[in-house]
């Protein structure tokens, strides 16, 4: 199978998949076994196309014409490569933990649980493998739209409240800015493909370029700029393993990926390190980061204290971006990748202590660690990983960041990285904490006697954790698509 | 000489002659056959048309044999042969379609005469968009709203009666306006060949008669084809109106209408209409911007799901005759682009809804509770239309969207801060589909739905040949933007 | 005198404003159809006033008259035969659609009408 093939297969292998699970609806372990063998499928479709891409290829193919003189363009390059070998290696763990988590919860609908989750991946794909700006557009709104049944799964007024917020605020931003910008960047350029380098340079100038910058990064709803946030908080009332895996790593990887596309491929990083208008990007990262930060420090639900880390972390990799230097572009690439294995880890602990305890406040969470070892111990190392310490993937990417904004003296980013550090410290330690060393409170209640969570999720749970440490030991091919990426 | 070169004159005459052979079928399902079959006809000729158009230029047919400017000419370029084929196109489809829901909606004893007029309505709005002769303009207008008036009043819902009474009046003082127009014209000009009015009105441009004209002319055309804030009959009408006629006329009627406009003030005022230094885009494109930016708000807050689309298209010929008034390449491709694509779109969705119509015997928001899963394809065909409606990449809403856009960036200035309204207006789309949408499929089914079923195939053929449509051409775009762009270069008097 | 020299424009704007006024103002629904006729009346003697030529005879062709001989322009007259026909179609349907409304709602008033519609 050639490169181009294995392009177009890494979307249309979910979509078959999701066919496939329709049709295996009415008997639940052949849906799962179909749901795994697709994944396991991808899983080696994307990554046999890795090699190639190291060393040097960037294997591009044509679907059809979308509007006259812009294709339906695919085109693996470095970044897309790191994303869809994590999303679809992860793809494969979270199916894992979802059956123990949906059987475990008797959840209802788990067919169209399934479909979605699948077509949701499809989208991922195409955003991942996307060589221009209405391909990545198509597949956006695609992740959108088929990720909205996921959020309102559970059919409450509260679910479908925040599923009209999820909606709402993805939808318009999309529509109303990123669309508006692309096609800004058309009528200026006559170019949707993805260069490196950027081709905006000697087309738009001035204050012009910070107009177009706002309406790209706040068009990409789902980076989770503030104020456009509330969406990711929102989608929190879905069931965990769509928390884990859309609201960690698909959605809003396919997020801060976007962005990171248009730094480096549209605006091109030269170009906009000397264009004073777009400076502001970095002072809203920052500001995102911190007060991301405080937030979190604030709940005492543990997905929401989760979700506000996650907004929090997707500006670490927009601030790398925005530092525009190469070292610190490799830092953004790293953190994607870094950022998914930790938080998916802590989502999935948070959904076995869920399964397992029925407890969600973190305040409930005392002594639970002896309950249970794995998922704590688990957790443990996914929050080493979004603090940033070795041994985990997340000091990787923090290094580089710090190097790349001493590099550039942007002291700024440099306070911004020290002080959320120690914030990310301030709102995760104290959990590990309490799960360990604290005793727990009995005060009689019989429903607190309980062990680990079934196997699917431990099994899960731990092997995401180490990858955690993976990453970090082995950096090597991920680290040199990050060079890629930033040598142009 | 061969059929072919009175294909023309057989355009329009042949539903003409249909009709009253139609009242004459007294067996409601021979007299729906027929009007098929003539539907079908219809639109080969018309694909026919278009063909010979575009290999042999344009196509000139003196009806009668007598030479213009004292005898009547058909007149068949680029544009109205694409709007003939719209009219013709939506026609063959909808016609089928209609069987079902007019057995339901109309007593049977009255179905001859709901097919003739439904064929003299055909050939009204075919009649518009063939003919070169100014006066003869008015008179298919007229047998297109009278017959129109007619259909809409054959609902069994009395409050049709009302709207069909509305759109009479404000109908027919909108053709008396656009009848006082040519007049004023033929005065000055002496002639009503559209093509003669053309090249004479220059030497008498700078008169108070002409300028009354224009004026005349154009209010009177708005008032036809319910340009904000001339729309108020229009709600009401598809709102009552059978599903079918609901379906057929917002596709049409409102498309033949903004077709007539774009003559006038393209082909007799001119492209720089010498009336000093007068515009219409100064005044038009304020009250397109209003139209799409109230009309979509108002949609919001509809109950009626075919209300709700009734001010969706308030809101869509807003989009249309906005891009018209940009006077560039771009603009009138996206207003002529998307008159094909919205009566596409429209058409499929006030098709759904005949089909919910049908089976659930109301389209109010409150009793589609969970109809998703009783009636999956219909409501799956609304899921579609909705995403073309708003302007999602991969269908048709989306290639007029784009265009329009660019069509208002290269305004400079202000076009951009149009082009933001359009996006506005697309995101108020959204709010008014998803509130369907959400109801269809998230809300539990009440008690007692559990017999509603889908629709008879008859139906759902239509309903996705239109849905597929809406695909195919939002993903080939050869056809429908390359004649909007020939049609717009034709009316610009630019050459590509 | 220039004023005066147009009268019949004059009359037409007074009857197509007296018909216009009628269909605005009436509630009556056959009013209204009575005012839609006035205002397309107004319109037929615009157009036919039009033709009409200072010392301009009726259009009929005489055997073996002069060259010089002035008609009247014939074509306005013909198009407002057909506008007639058109205005007298509209008055039709108007009407049987006013008939079918008084049956279905027992009133010709658009003000009952409407209260009628509100209630249910």
């Amino acid at each position: 199978m050639s490169p181009e093939d294995q392009i177009l297969w890494a979307v249309a292998l979910p979509l078959i998949g999701a066919v496939g699970i329709v049709l295996a609806a009415k008997q639940p372990n052949l849906r799962e076994a179909v749901t795994l063998v697709t994944a396991s499928l991808l899983f080696v479709d994307v990554w046999t196309l890795a090699p190639s891409v190291l060393a040097g290829a960037r294997p591009a193919v044509d679907a059809f014409e979308v509007i006259p003189g812009a294709s339906l363009n695919f085109v693996v390059e470095p970044l897309g490569m790191t994303f869809a070998c994590v999303a679809s290696l992860l793809w494969i763990v979270n199916s894992v933990y979802s059956i123990g988590y949906m059987r475990g919860n008797k959840e209802h609908k788990q067919t169209r649980f399934y479909v979605c989750f699948a077509i949701a991946l499809a989208s991922t794909m195409g955003v991942a493998f996307a060589g221009n700006l209405i391909t990545l557009f198509i597949f956006y709104e695609a992740l959108t739209l088929c990720t909205y049944p996921l959020v309102t799964h559970k059919g409450t007024e509260d679910a479908m409240q925040s599923g009209r917020t999820y909606l709402g605020i993805l939808i318009s931003t999309s529509i109303g800015l990123q669309l508006l910008a692309i096609i800004w960047t058309w009528n200026a350029t006559g170019n949707m493909a993805f260069v490196a380098g950027g081709f905006l340079a000697g087309n738009i100038e001035g204050p012009e370029v910070g107009l177009l910058l706002f309406l790209y990064m706040f068009g990409i709803g789902k980076a989770a700029l503030m104020p456009i946030h509330r969406w990711l908080p929102a989608a929190m009332v879905a069931p965990t393993p769509v928390s884990a895996l859309l609201h960690a790593v698909a959605v809003v990887k396919a997020g801060v990926f976007s962005v990171v596309k248009v730094i480096v491929y549209v605006f091109g990083v030269d170009y906009l390190a000397g264009e004073p208008s777009g400076q502001w990007l970095l002072y809203v990262a920052g500001f995102t980061i911190i007060v991301a930060s405080v937030i979190a420090l604030r709940q005492d639900n543990l997905k929401r204290r989760l979700a506000y880390s996650t907004v929090s972390q997707l500006s670490y990799v927009v601030l790398a971006a925005a530092i525009l230097s190469p070292l610190s572009v490799i830092g953004a690439a790293l953190h994607i990748a870094a950022h998914a294995f930790g938080k998916i880890t802590l989502f999935f602990a948070a959904g076995s202590i869920y399964t397992a305890a029925h407890k969600d406040r973190i305040s409930q969470l005392d002594g639970i660690g002896r309950r249970m070892p794995w998922t704590m111990g688990a957790f443990a190392v996914g929050a080493v990983s979004m603090i940033g310490l070795p041994p985990t993937a997340g000091f990787l990417s923090k290094w580089y960041m710090l190097l790349g904004a001493l590099e550039t003296q942007q002291m700024v980013a440099v306070g911004v990285i020290v002080a959320s550090t120690l914030l990310n410290a301030a709102y995760f330690l104290p959990i590990v904490y309490q799960a360990f060393f604290k005793t727990e409170a009995t005060d009689g209640n019989p429903g607190t006697e309980h062990g680990e969570a079934p196997w699917p999720i431990v099994v899960a749970l731990c092997s995401t954790a180490t990858l955690t440490v993976l990453l970090f030991l082995f950096p090597g091919p991920a680290l040199e698509l990050a060079r890629q990426l930033a040598g142009g | 000489m061969s059929v072919a070169a009175h294909l023309p004159a057989l355009q329009v005459a042949l539903p003409l002659i249909a009709a009253p052979l139609c009242s004459l079928l007294r067996r409601p399902g021979v007299a729906w056959g027929f009007a098929t079959l003539v539907s079908w006809v219809v639109l080969v000729i018309a694909a026919l048309l278009l063909a010979q158009v575009l290999s042999e230029g344009t196509l000139i047919y003196e009806m009668g044999g007598w030479a213009a400017p004292w005898g009547i000419i058909y007149e068949v370029d680029t544009i109205n042969a694409f709007m003939l084929l719209i009219v013709a196109a939506i026609g063959a489809i909808v016609t089928p379609y209609a069987r079902h829901t007019v057995t339901a909606e109309v007593p049977a004893e009255q179905h001859n005469l709901f097919y003739a007029a439904w064929l003299l309505c055909l050939t009204g709005l075919l009649g518009i968009a063939i003919t070169g002769d100014a006066f003869n303009v008015f008179v298919f207008l007229e047998i297109s709203s009278l017959s129109s008036y007619v259909l809409i009043a054959a609902s069994n819902d009395r409050r049709a009666l009302t709207a069909a009474y509305q759109y009479l009046v404000l109908g027919t003082i909108g053709a008396t306006f656009y009848l006082i127009g040519v007049g004023l014209i033929y005065m000055m000009t002496g002639t009503l060949n559209i093509s003669d009015m053309a090249e004479r009105l220059p030497d008498v441009a700078n008169t108070r008669p002409i300028r009354a004209a224009a004026g005349f002319i154009t209010v009177g055309i708005a008032l036809k084809f319910a340009l904000f804030p001339l729309h108020l009959w229009l709600p009401n009408a598809y709102t009552y109106a059978p599903s079918a006629v609901s379906a057929f006329l917002a596709a049409t009627a409102t498309k033949v209408s903004i077709y007539v406009l774009l003559r006038f003030e393209f082909v007799v005022f001119g492209v720089d209409i010498g009336i000093a230094n007068f515009h219409f885009s100064e005044f038009l494109m304020p009250l397109c911007v209003l139209a799409f930016l109230a009309g979509s708000t108002v949609a919001i807050f509809q109950n009626d799901v075919k209300r709700l689309l009734a001010y969706s298209s308030v809101a869509q010929i807003g989009y249309m005759v906005l891009g018209v008034s940009f006077y560039s390449l771009d603009g009138m491709t996206a207003g002529i682009v998307h008159l094909f694509n919205h009566a596409m779109i429209k058409s499929a969705l006030f098709m759904v809804m005949g089909c919910i119509m049908l089976r659930v015997g109301s389209v109010q928001i409150k009793d589609l509770h969970g109809i998703g899963r009783h009636m999956p394809w219909t409501m799956f065909a609304f899921v579609l239309g909705g995403l073309s409606l708003i302007g999602v990449p991969l269908t048709v809403g989306f290639i007029s969207k784009w265009y329009l856009i660019l069509g208002a960036l290269e305004e400079g200035g202000y076009g951009f801060a149009i082009a933001a309204a359009v996006l506005i207006s697309s995101l108020l789309s959204v709010i008014y589909i998803w509130r369907v949408v959400e109801v269809a499929y998230f809300k539990p089914s009440p008690h007692g739905a559990a017999e509603i079923t889908e629709a008879p195939l008859g139906m759902l053929i239509p309903t996705w040949l239109l849905i597929g449509a809406n695909i195919y051409f939002g993903v080939q775009t050869d056809l429908t933007v390359g004649v909007a762009r020939q049609a717009a270069a034709l009316l610009l008097g630019i050459d590509l | 005198m220039e004023l005066l020299g147009q009268f019949n424009y004059w009359v037409f704007i007074v009857l197509m404003m007296t018909g216009f006024y009628v269909v605005i103002a009436r509630g009556n629904l056959v009013k209204k159809i009575v005012g839609l006729n006035i205002f397309q009346a107004s319109v037929f003697l615009f157009y036919i006033s039009m033709g009409k030529i200072f010392g301009g005879t009726a259009p009929i062709l005489i055997e073996g008259a002069d060259d010089t001989v002035i008609y009247s322009n014939p074509l306005p007259h013909v198009l407002i035969l057909t506008a007639i026909v058109v205005g007298v179609a509209t008055t039709a349907v108007g009407l049987s659609l006013v008939v079918r409304i008084n049956e279905a709602y027992g009133t010709v008033e658009e003000d009952e009408i409407q209260q009628l519609d509100e209630e249910t």
